[in-house]
């Protein structure tokens, strides 16, 4: 399900990987979480990670959930990211066979559902093997 | 705090019922609970469901349920936490019964699957997940389980094939049980050539899709003490919560929420992992088998499919699991499983699990997980004699 609302909302983390940042230990944060998982104090401050990573685990989906069957076989991924966070999202430009656990990667914006012919598209991160 | 004990169990069998809807199903289990436990009035229901809304678009089941069953005019109200609802439900039984608030309780557990196609019911179960983060990239909830086995197999070097006694003793069991959704056995040949769902899962490492619903009857230990039947007394009830996403996670390979309720269960019932003859887990994919026996103290961190492989997880062995079948042969109707799983501790702590008996059993302990391992709820059953 592909909200306006929603993808309004999340705009800054989708399209350009902004997190935050714990004024009091320094955690980097994402996705943005508003209290600070390492030491628990209010952390608002924002934060626009790198959008570098590696594979830390990945799979196909053969079967999808409604609203995705137009894109099997995708294939997922737990990234980390160089500062530390982790988080989930679909590999592209990559067949699934490419991928390693360790991949380096990195966020590009890419489309990431439509909601019939003239509904909204959400775009939002994916990431690629990395260039260079 | 009064014990609890459970003096009465009913189940569906596990399937695709089209016949029958929410009502239907939670009747013949309540039902079943009740005449067992020989009472005709209840102080209050509770009923543990993840999806009528979405699948069924039936909400507000507690009432619905309890009016079905004619039970009108009794304190009921439907109880959520993902595939853990179940035990959920049965956790505010057993907290009514033990602060005293009331005496007979009616615990159910419902899911009705089948109405809804297939990718319906896969973006339905994936609701459990992160909806903004998890989900909205395309993430089933398969999908998130074969990152963590493919994690799993990467961090400690196991294969694929290493996972088979997960699948094949579950269905072992479930052979036995004619509450089970499947009666056939898995040869390793036939775990091998299963049907990928999401690689390294393939369709014999998953849960199926099903209907059922299951039932028990609380009341005070005390009750039914000097009666000459066994008392299965509740020892411990214990919930603890991780975060919904697994990448906000500190160690992905670790179920934090699962170790922490296992171990708030022993501590309350005054026992180790080691003093437990049964563990019903919560199998929904292989991988949660090994990550839960590791949790809940039973196998050393990724070791979890060792004990599996070296044959310890069957009715013979160190620690039986699935014992009945597990989510994997016996299904799992989501909300319903949690109750399922207790009902057959009951039935083992009884004696009445026929030809998967665990010899001598007096100490049951079941898990539910909700999610990917952000609810965990551990029951400790044992039998006083």
């Amino acid at each position: 399900m592909s909200l306006p609302s929603k993808n309004w909302r999340l705009r800054n983390q989708r399209y350009r990987l902004v997190g935050e940042i714990c004024e009091k230990c320094g955690a980097p944060i994402f996705p943005p979480r508003d209290v600070c998982p390492e030491c628990e104090a209010p952390a608002q401050t924002p934060y626009v990670f790198s959008g570098r990573g590696e594979v830390y685990s990945y799979s196909t989906v053969y079967h999808p959930p409604a609203g995705f069957e137009k894109y099997v076989p995708y294939t997922v991924a737990l990234v980390r990211l160089e500062e530390g966070p982790m988080l989930t999202a679909q590999l592209t430009d990559v067949g699934p066979e490419e991928v390693h656990i360790g991949m380096p990667v990195e966020m590009v914006t890419r489309q990431m559902q439509t909601d019939g012919d003239e509904g909204v598209i959400a775009y939002g991160y994916k990431f690629r093997p990395r260039m260079g | 705090m009064r014990d609890v004990a459970i003096i009465g169990i009913g189940q569906t069998k596990v399937g695709e019922h089209w016949e029958k809807d929410l009502r239907h199903l939670s009747l013949e289990a309540l039902q079943a609970a009740m005449r067992d436990a020989g009472v005709e009035h209840v102080d209050a229901l509770y009923v543990g469901n993840m999806l009528s809304g979405e699948l069924t678009g039936q909400e507000h089941i507690g009432a619905l349920v309890a009016d079905f069953a004619g039970l009108r005019g009794v304190e009921a109200v439907k109880v959520e936490a993902a595939c853990g609802s179940g035990a959920a439900a049965l956790r505010l039984g057993y907290v009514a019964v033990a602060g005293g608030l009331a005496d007979i309780v009616l615990v159910v557990g419902v899911e009705k699957m089948t109405d809804a196609t297939g990718p319906e019911a896969t973006a339905a179960l994936a609701m459990a997940a992160d909806a903004d983060h998890e989900v909205a990239h395309g993430l089933t909830f398969v999908a998130l389980n074969a990152l963590l086995m493919r994690r799993y197999m990467y961090e400690y070097g196991y294969q694929k094939e290493d996972f088979a006694p997960f699948t094949i003793n579950a269905h072992a069991n479930g052979m036995n049980n004619p509450y089970a959704m499947f009666h056939m056995k898995v040869t390793p040949e036939a775990y091998a050539r299963a049907r990928m769902i999401a690689d390294p899962i393939n369709l014999l490492d998953s849960s199926p899709v099903a209907d059922g619903a299951a039932a028990v009857v609380l009341a005070p230990a005390d009750w039914v003490r000097g009666s000459g039947k066994p008392v299965i007394r509740i020892a411990a009830s214990a919930v603890a919560t991780d975060t919904v996403a697994i990448h906000d996670r500190r160690d992905p390979l670790v179920l934090e929420a699962a170790a922490l309720s296992a171990w708030r269960a022993y501590q309350q019932a005054d026992i180790g992992p080691e003093e437990v003859d049964l563990f019903e887990l919560h199998d929904a994919f292989s991988i949660m088998a090994a990550l839960s026996l590791e949790a809940a103290g039973f196998a050393r961190r990724g070791e979890g499919v060792r004990l599996a492989l070296d044959g310890e997880i069957t009715p013979q062995g160190r620690i039986p699991v699935a014992t009945m079948g597990g989510l994997k042969a016996r299904g799992h109707p989501v909300g319903a499983t949690g109750v399922y799983q207790v009902v057959e501790v009951v039935q083992q702590l009884r004696g009445e699990a026929g030809a998967n008996q665990v010899p001598d059993a007096r100490v049951g302990m079941a898990q539910n997980i909700g999610g990917s391992g952000a609810t965990v709820i551990t029951h400790i059953l044992i039998r006083d004699s």
